[in-house]
């Protein structure tokens, strides 16, 4: 598949590395025990640490390494068990120390890789650079006051892992399906919620432009998307202006940019467009972060079955065609919901419920899984009631809708509605016997060789009984019958 | 090394000290003397030699992660020079910045 | 009263125990002495009201103990270094730029003083942000030395009482603080000790927890006592010293007991006197005053070793980076938004310019560029990774050296107290002053100045022992024989003294 674009002086390369700034789930902050819950009162969840007031020191989360460990390992990352905090030294309304502790030259995690699906059925493995430990800054609020911006610090401190890639995506489908990714891994292992409307993920885009084989042009870094669809429309909006600055014969300027998600566009930011010279050096009031293999290796001991291993069981173990298994691993609460339903059960079917009619209601209902009004224990329970007869297939896409809009399970639905299948031989018969004697002509046709006239008499019967005669038996008792 | 003016008033602005026109090139010659001084070490032979940036030799202790801290707003704004309490909450407030 | 400001911790505390004086009667009494030594300039704030009532609180707790056991400084009345950190009183690091400025929370170490029963006079000028060692940087304007010069030379200026810890040291002289906290990052508490007659010692790195001590150079910065005499120094840094869980450089170690170390034999311990600290054009009395301590100790059955500290002359220059770098980044949040003085401007940026440039005086600005300068882009590597380096040869220095010797003892100061104004057209020239104290800086190790014999001019001289890292039990032994030999009972007269 070529993601080339065409231009008028010929065929452009897009070349796309994120950075992406996930939010550890901790109780407390990275450096102070503050909490780092959402949503609260402004300054409510600040310590005297995160408001750089004079004489305060930082104190590290263990919880913080053990997650940015985690995450490293889930990203088939390299783990350094010794790794430095430095200060970046910029003035800004919403960070409070006039520096930010982070990681510079010696990270946390070191190489890693992660095999991203595309949308044609095909992968592709985009290499992690680097994630390490950082400092979250406040929030800066602009619509507070005509001439003022109002500084509120609750996510001063709150720690974050920026995972950085390697300049390895060339389009806007591969960066949007490396973030889905990198979010799933994390959700799986519990390190970050990735919630990106609440800011607990958020990413940085470099874009640049080439013709195929040339040096990386220069890119432009389009700050704080996010949406995994602001970023796609970035990177779309970002490519074309590149390009036609290029063709028109000019240079692109490596500076920072916002995206307005009104316009679908990208402006210079006015606030950072001077050169920076962020003056990294080791935080003196911290020590090196050191931990032992055997730190490491009871993480690893811990860490779950992650999204491409489950796939490959699915696979294997289940007998999931390779579409089914990734649909059902792209996230772990599906995952979680699948494996219950498919629990005693059979997995095919099981996978055909949750990523058929399942999906398809939650989506007309905007919903994820998490916030589904039926349980997996509700679902697996109408498949049983299909698997012993009790009702049809076809019956139970109906009792499905009305499990989701009333949150009943099945076997009181379908036992209030009398819903349950006719199996009983001679109330079929009758109806069958009812059908045959006032459609001769039907008989004849079918006894005359016209096998498809089969399906007209099923329709009448089942219509008679409201679609609840068990269709194998009216089939069976049918042929009996028609029989010459 | 010596420091001319546009140095003087690039490193003035990165440390955000507002330097006068006038005071740039006395500080030029003052930095630069200071500059000067510190570069005989250069005469130290440090190719071999790691750099050291804490006299510990001891690896960082970690914290358990609890909340036991924030839940202070009052203390937090309370020396802020300029403030706003709007209802809403305890803000610190500086002209409006344009992103 | 005036008897009670004359006695020092040590006799203190027998007095109170005894119950021939209250806390109350010894901070009355050194409240008074402080109010009429305003014209010295050695305090930024007073609190005298604060004191009487802290003061009343330890006679009850005392009276409630019944002759039982109380805090090792209970009813000592101490002044603080304007670097610490007090809830609700005014805090300021001797600059303009923390105006206003009373912290809700408490130093570790001040809290630890008033656990242990001390009560607080008031807090002392300094330089600002601990940048100086003249106290004559300080926003609040230069503290004057209690000493003078003597004899026909006519020259009868106020002397400075050394930095950046000049208020502390100038209230403990002055017999208006019965001792005071200071801190040391190249030279803080050993130099200011030495021009005043005090006794000032610079722990170990990590000894004492930094939380809540405004910070200059966190890799450097240290707190530490000035009292009247090594006993009372080792009672006092008992009380300030301790592992601190809020502070991630703070030492897990055990607290000795200072004051036993006192046992006036130092028999059999190896000294180790450095060459290179024998300067080009010190002056004859210094190196009079330091052959005279090695004396003393050759004479209390001590060894004499000639040792080689050989990277002693880069020490200087590696500060002058190292402590800079960290002071622009430490010094990045007095930035008008949160706390102290605001100027406004027309955009953030401008209110950021005009803050700093009226809140920070001409050598903390000095230095913040400095240190701008060799953390940025282009120079990292040259001056702040090379000064690093060099950091490591002098901790090396030390480290080969205490393979041979048990303590090292030099002068605390190349020169006696200067004149207000004499050196602060030179930064260099003043920079100069922290010669001999700034190595244990770099390699964090223990240092005390103890006042051992006065200059020509009749000004005091100090000489300083270092030791190991966390021995400061061998330092304050040392100290101890040496201040018994120089029997140092000299004290200014006390011209400053207003009429009340």
């Amino acid at each position: 598949m070529s993601n080339l674009v065409e231009g008028a002086t010929g065929r452009w390369e897009v070349v796309i590395g994120l950075e992406v700034h996930a939010q550890v789930i901790s109780q407390s902050k990275l450096f102070s025990g503050a909490a780092t819950a959402f949503g609260a009162a402004a300054n409510s969840q600040v310590s005297l640490v995160d408001a750089g007031m004079p004489g305060m020191l930082p104190v590290i989360n263990e919880v913080a390494v053990e997650q940015a460990v985690r995450s490293g390992l889930g990203l088939n990352a390299k783990i350094n068990t010794y790794s430095v905090f430095d200060r970046k030294n910029y003035f800004y309304a919403d960070l409070p120390q006039g520096y930010q502790i982070s990681q510079y030259l010696q990270p946390i995690v070191g190489e890693g890789v992660i095999t991203v699906d595309l949308e044609d059925g095909s992968s592709r493995d985009i290499g992690v650079e680097r994630l390490h430990l950082e400092q979250d800054a406040g929030k800066s609020i602009h619509d507070r006051h005509p001439t003022k911006t109002h500084v509120d610090l609750n996510r001063s401190g709150v720690a974050l892992m920026e995972i950085v890639s390697k300049p390895d995506m060339r389009s806007a489908e591969e960066a949007g399906a490396y973030v889905r990714k990198v979010r799933a891994i994390l959700r799986y292992l519990g390190t970050c919620d990735g919630n990106m409307e609440e800011g607990s993920m958020r990413a940085d885009v470099n874009v640049s432009v080439r013709h195929p084989g040339d040096e990386l042009g220069t890119r432009a870094e389009i700050k704080n998307v996010n949406s995994i669809r602001f970023m796609q429309q970035a990177i779309h909006y970002e490519t074309s202006r590149q390009i036609d600055i290029l063709e028109d014969g000019g240079s692109i300027d490596q500076e920072t940019r916002l995206f307005d998600s009104q316009t679908g566009t990208t402006r210079p930011m006015r606030s950072k467009e001077e050169a920076h010279d962020y003056r990294y050096f080791p935080d003196p009031d911290l020590l090196p972060l050191e931990f032992s293999d055997e730190f490491v290796d009871g993480i690893r001991a811990t860490l779950p079955e992650l999204p491409d291993a489950k796939k490959k069981r699915y696979m294997a173990e289940l007998g999931l065609s390779e579409h089914d298994a990734q649909v059902l691993v792209s996230e772990r609460d599906i995952a979680v919901f699948f494996e219950e339903v498919a629990t005693g059960r059979e997995a095919k079917v099981a996978a055909n419920w949750v990523q058929g009619d399942f999906f398809a209601l939650l989506g007309k209902a905007e919903l994820e899984v998490a916030d589904s009004p039926i349980s997996a224990a509700q679902l697996g329970g109408l498949i049983d009631l299909i698997t012993d007869g009790t009702i049809s297939g076809k019956i139970a896409k109906d009792v499905l809708e009305t499990m989701f809009e009333s949150g009943q399970d099945a076997s009181v639905i379908v036992e209030e509605k009398g819903l349950k299948q006719v199996s009983d031989t001679g109330a079929i018969e009758g109806e069958i016997d009812k059908v045959i004697a006032a459609n001769a002509d039907k008989v004849a046709e079918f006894r005359g060789g016209k096998d498809k006239v089969l399906g007209w008499f099923v329709g009448q019967i089942m219509q008679a009984t409201k679609g609840k005669a068990n269709p194998q038996m009216v089939n069976q008792l049918l042929r009996e019958k028609l029989k010459p | 090394m010596s420091v001319d003016k546009a140095t003087v008033a690039r490193i003035a602005h990165l440390a955000r000290i507002g330097v006068g026109e006038d005071e740039l090139e006395p500080l030029a010659a003052e930095l630069s003397g200071i500059l000067n001084w510190i570069e005989q070490l250069n005469e130290v032979d440090t190719e071999t030699v790691p750099p050291m940036a804490s006299v510990h030799d001891e690896a960082l202790r970690w914290r358990a992660d609890v909340i036991n801290d924030g839940g202070k707003q009052a203390d937090v704004v309370a020396n802020a020079p300029d403030g706003d309490n709007d209802g809403d909450g305890a803000f610190f407030t500086v002209p409006k910045v344009i992103e | 009263m005036a008897e009670l400001t004359e006695i020092g911790i040590a006799e203190a505390r027998d007095l109170l125990s005894k119950g021939e004086v209250s806390s109350v009667e010894l901070t009355t009494a050194h409240s008074v002495a402080m109010a009429e030594a305003q014209s010295l300039n050695a305090m930024i704030t007073e609190t005298p009201a604060q004191a009487k009532a802290m003061a009343a609180a330890s006679d009850a707790r005392r009276a409630q103990a019944d002759g039982g056991e109380v805090g090792a400084l209970e009813g000592i009345p101490l002044a603080i270094k304007d670097l610490f950190c007090t809830n609700d009183v005014l805090t300021t690091a001797g600059s303009h730029i923390l105006d206003g400025f009373k912290p809700p929370y408490e130093s570790t170490v001040t809290d630890k003083l008033w656990k242990a029963g001390a009560v607080m006079l008031g807090k002392t000028n300094m330089d600002e942000f601990a940048m100086g060692s003249s106290n004559e940087t300080s926003y609040y304007g230069p503290v004057h030395n209690p000493w003078r010069r003597q004899g026909d030379g006519g020259d009868n200026r106020n002397l400075v009482p050394g930095g950046s810890s000049g208020g502390s040291a100038t209230a403990v002289a002055g017999r208006f603080a019965m001792a005071a906290t200071a801190t040391d990052t190249g030279g803080s508490i050993r130099q200011p000790a030495s021009f005043t007659g005090t006794v000032g010692c610079k722990p170990t790195y990590g000894r004492c927890s930094r939380w809540g001590v405004v910070a200059f150079a966190s890799s450097l910065d240290q707190a530490g006592p000035i009292t009247r005499s090594v006993r009372d120094n080792a009672i006092m840094l008992g009380a300030m010293a301790g592992y601190d869980p809020k502070d991630s450089t703070s030492a897990n170690k055990a607290v000795p007991d200072f004051e036993a170390a006192l046992t006036g034999d130092v028999r059999g311990l190896k000294i180790g006197v450095p060459k290179e600290f024998v300067l080009d054009g010190m002056p004859v009395e210094i190196e009079a005053l330091w052959q005279q301590g090695i004396g003393w100790l050759k004479d209390a059955g001590a060894e004499i070793v000639d040792i080689s500290l050989p990277h002693t002359k880069y020490a200087l220059p590696a500060y002058y980076i190292i402590a800079p770098a960290e002071a622009s980044s430490n010094l990045a949040r007095y930035d008008g938004v949160r706390f102290g003085l605001r100027v406004d401007g027309s955009d953030l940026t401008e209110m950021y310019e005009n803050t700093r440039a009226a809140g920070f005086g001409a050598e903390v600005r000095r230095r913040v560029l400095i240190g701008t300068y060799v953390l940025s882009a282009g120079y990292y590597d040259a001056y702040y990774l090379k000064a690093q380096k060099v950091r490591r040869l002098i901790t090396q220095d030390f480290r080969d050296v205490y393979e041979q010797v048990d303590a090292i003892l030099t002068p605390s100061a190349p020169s006696a107290a200067f004149a207000i104004g004499e050196k602060s057209d030179d930064p260099i020239s003043m920079y100069l002053n922290d010669v001999f104290t700034v190595t244990a800086n770099l390699a964090g190790l223990p240092g005390i100045s103890i006042p051992a014999g006065l200059s020509d001019e009749g000004l005091p001289l100090g000489l300083q022992v270092l030791a190991p890292a966390f021995d400061e039990e061998t330092m304050y032994r040392i100290a101890g024989v040496l201040e018994e030999a120089a029997a140092f009972t000299a004290q200014p007269e006390k011209w400053w003294r207003s009429a009340s």
